[in-house]
């Protein structure tokens, strides 16, 4: 182990120290009896911003948004009790998509734990099943290493948020503060390379594939291998899809692409996904929101290979053939020298099916509909931003028209909770985006029930001067619940209507910011453009869209991924 | 069917319950787990017994792996091994019993490790099947108390898990 520094610091320092060392520029937190200690020390130092959320879940989805669109560890800082409960939603959104982040939480003092004292939680029992791991510090000569561990744990192997509880008195005890370079751990040694000899095989499926599929997934944009894969489907020709959390990884606009695939994914990947004869998954991890039912799946048999860091995503949901456990760049280095010399087989009767599937143009909606469309606010947002933005987005009917009209060029620019599916994660991710991306293009789709569940933030947003653009599709309904409740529930919209709805417009206004309302077709475009103008402000965009609008396509829950309900207009 | 888990993990507070609730939170069985610190006081093994398809099985190996503080995993049931449980039973055991017992304890190789005016407490190791076999074979009425730690194992001969 090198030294870098001698000295007696306080464990608060210590926690400052290691924040600067692992090279953290913010933290998003709020304060508390159990970390006033670690305050004390943000507040004598100007290397680690820290930014004053309006409620512990915002600092969480904050710090997730901050490291999903920038590929930094994401940290955030709260207190014990209370604090930590506010923050676990946060943590289980970033622990769901294998965000990599960093959670320091108060504790009481150590000779307090287990009393039931003020503020008490077990935190580490909260916790332990949303976090990749999680430390209690017990000794503040553990102290450094622990965050060593949990920076080096958070970012490494199949990423994840790992948090670490630290007692009052162990911010206050004092030892010789030596921040370790490197770490080794017996217990943990992720893997690079992939099987050299599963690549072979796998290779040689690709290049006898006659109807091959590439499906990429999350893994992808989490491992930086944008370019590599963009190089495999450039260099087959093959089709590609990507999942929810795989946008931008590979660029919308690009005839090979064939959208979104799964629930609400386009008729041409789904169709493809069950019909091709070679199937190769990419950090992807056939969620049932993907496959739907997997024996449907297996109906049709093809072979399947499959590339994740994570042993226990592969031959879960689906068995597969040739799996490869390894980290995708690595992996498709491998791939690429090998196809290289080889020439793929002729698919030109597959692509000509692919395109009788798109013939049917599954997202088609009524384009001179009197009443806003949603659709048409997200195809028009695309064309406003060029297709740039940082888009985050809630949870629910809008985030999957998002998806599939917002065409990502890019990776990192879409931002949404997938695998928790978490309300409110919108607002606090914008605000985590637009930190890490000072001056770039910050937008949040949401709905008007998703934002009023972490609303507050507007005041954080005004703080701190952060100029997003809230695009709220205002179809006062819980939409994604109404969708369910007309298909399967004999159209009972229990408890789906948001009555009572504020006016955004005052709202925004009554935080300082500015706000306005939209609600015909042909004022939608000049807002957005007027909105994303204004460089310095946020702007709160309510556009009073149709309320009986449906997400098309939509594979029913159970059901087989070829079983796609399609709009009434087709 | 019946497998016996083989852990090495590290010897630190919290990771058995991370790794017994990791089996709770997806729906595994556990049908046994002991746990003790090994010859390497920085380490623990775990034997878990579980029962599942191999398919199950190979989720759980795989999910332990995963499991931060997991150093090794091996499902010892895949080949040749050796696994002992203890158990120490009371049983009533007055003078008209006594002999009976005493007799029955010989048989299964179990020692009567304390006696008292009314009963006598056994120990006895084995496979779990041939626990189960001396607690059968026992007059139920006079069975006062059983403790078992639950299946231990190791492979036999060169295999050896260790780090
Ligand atoms: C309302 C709603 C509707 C939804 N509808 C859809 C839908 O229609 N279609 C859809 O696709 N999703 C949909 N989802 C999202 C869905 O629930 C899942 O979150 C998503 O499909 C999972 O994406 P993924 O398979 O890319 O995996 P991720 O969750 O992104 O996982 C990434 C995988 O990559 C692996 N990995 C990470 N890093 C590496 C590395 N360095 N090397 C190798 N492997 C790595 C990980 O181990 C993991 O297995 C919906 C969600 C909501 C809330
Ligand atoms: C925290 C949380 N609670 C409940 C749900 C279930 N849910 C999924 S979508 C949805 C409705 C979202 O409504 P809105 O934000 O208005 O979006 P819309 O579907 O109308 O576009 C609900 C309640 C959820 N995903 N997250
Ligand atoms: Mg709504």
């Amino acid at each position: 182990m090198d030294r870098i520094k001698t000295e007696e610091l306080s464990g608060a320092e210590i926690v400052i120290r290691c924040l600067q060392a692992e090279g953290v520029d913010v933290v998003f937190g709020y304060p508390g009896g159990a970390v006033l200690w670690i305050y004390d020390e943000l507040f004598k130092q100007d290397k680690v911003r820290h930014v004053l959320v309006r409620h512990e879940q915002g600092a969480a989805h904050a710090a997730d948004g901050y490291s999903r669109s920038s590929h930094k560890v994401g940290v955030c800082l709260v207190t014990s009790g209370p604090g930590l409960t506010n923050a676990v939603t946060g943590i289980a959104t970033a622990y769901m998509d294998s965000i990599p982040m960093v959670i320091i939480s108060g504790q009481v003092p150590t000779h307090a734990i287990g009393e039931d004292a003020f503020q008490e939680c077990d935190t580490v029992g909260i916790t332990r099943p949303c976090v990749k791991h999680n430390f209690l510090v017990r000794d503040v000569k553990d102290l450094a290493m622990t965050m060593k561990k949990a920076f080096h744990i958070a970012t490494t192997g199949r990423p994840g948020p790992v948090l670490v509880d630290i007692p009052k008195d162990i911010t206050v005890n004092k030892c010789e503060f030596v921040y370790p370079e490197t770490v080794s751990m017996r217990s943990y040694n992720p893997v690079k390379k992939g099987h050299a000899g599963q690549i072979k095989k796998a290779v040689q499926l690709l290049l006898e594939a006659e109807r091959p599929m590439i499906y990429s997934g999350g893994g992808v944009v989490l491992s930086n291998s944008s370019a590599q894969l963009i190089e495999l489907v450039k260099r087959t020709g093959f089709p590609i899809t990507n999942t929810l959390m795989g946008l931008g990884a590979y660029p919308a606009t690009d005839e090979q692409f064939l959208g979104m695939l799964g629930m609400h994914g386009t008729y041409e990947a789904n169709m493809a996904m069950q019909h091709c004869d070679v199937l190769i998954a990419i950090g992807a991890r056939f969620d049932d929101r993907v496959i739907g039912n997997p024996a449907h799946f297996a109906q049709n048999p093809r072979k399947i290979i499959h590339i994740d860091i994570d042993p226990s995503s592969i031959s879960k949901r689906v068995k597969v053939d040739v799996p490869i456990v390894g980290n995708i760049p690595d992996v498709l280095d491998d791939f690429l020298k090998l196809i290289k010399e080889s020439k793929t087989k002729n698919i030109a009767s597959w692509w000509k099916q692919i395109g009788e599937w798109r013939g049917k143009d599954c997202l088609k909606y009524d384009r001179k509909s009197k009443i806003i469309k949603p659709q048409f606010v997200l195809e028009k947002l695309y064309e406003v931003t060029g297709g740039d933005a940082f888009i985050t987005s809630d949870v629910g009917q809008h985030q999957m028209w998002a998806a599939q009209f917002y065409k990502f060029e890019k990776p990192r620019r879409w931002i949404n909770s997938g695998g928790l599916g978490t309300m409110g994660f919108g607002l606090p991710a914008a605000m985590g985006a637009q930190m890490a991306n000072p001056g770039a293009t910050v937008a949040c789709v949401t709905g008007e029930s998703s934002i009023q569940m972490c609303l507050q933030e507007l005041s954080t947003c005004k703080q701190y001067r952060l100029p997003i653009k809230i695009i709220n599709l205002n179809n006062k309904y819980m939409g994604m619940v109404r969708q369910w409740q007309q298909f399967f529930h004999g159209n009972r919209y229990s408890e789906s209507y948001m009555d009572a709805l504020p006016d955004f417009v005052k709202l925004a206004e009554g935080y300082g910011h500015s706000g306005l309302l939209i609600d015909k077709p042909a004022d939608v475009e000049p807002a957005l453009r007027e909105t994303f103008k204004r460089k310095k402000d946020l702007v709160f965009l309510d556009f009073l869209t149709d309320q009986a609008e449906n997400v098309y396509p939509m594979i029913p829950g159970g059901k087989g991924i070829t079983e796609m309900i399609l709009s009434e207009d087709l | 069917m019946r497998h016996i888990i083989s852990i090495l993990v590290e010897n630190e507070a919290g990771a058995l319950s991370r790794i017994s609730n990791m089996f709770s939170a997806r729906g595994y069985n556990i049908e046994s787990l002991t746990v003790a610190p090994t010859e390497d006081a920085s380490m623990s093994r775990m034997t878990v017994v579980s029962v599942g398809s191999d398919e199950i099985i190979e989720k759980i190996t795989k999910q332990l792996n995963k499991l931060v503080e997991v150093v090794k995993v091996v499902d010892l049931s895949e080949a040749e091994h050796i696994e002992r449980e203890l158990m120490l039973i009371k049983v009533r055991a007055g003078v008209k019993e006594r002999e009976d017992v005493k007799r029955m304890a010989d048989i299964f190789r179990g020692r009567v490790i304390d006696v008292s005016d009314s009963t006598y407490t056994i120990e006895l190791t084995g496979d779990g099947a041939k626990l189960d076999a001396f607690i059968q074979a026992l007059d139920q009425s006079t069975i006062l108390e059983t403790v078992r730690t639950g299946a231990s194992g190791i492979g036999r001969g060169n295999r050896i898990l260790r780090v």
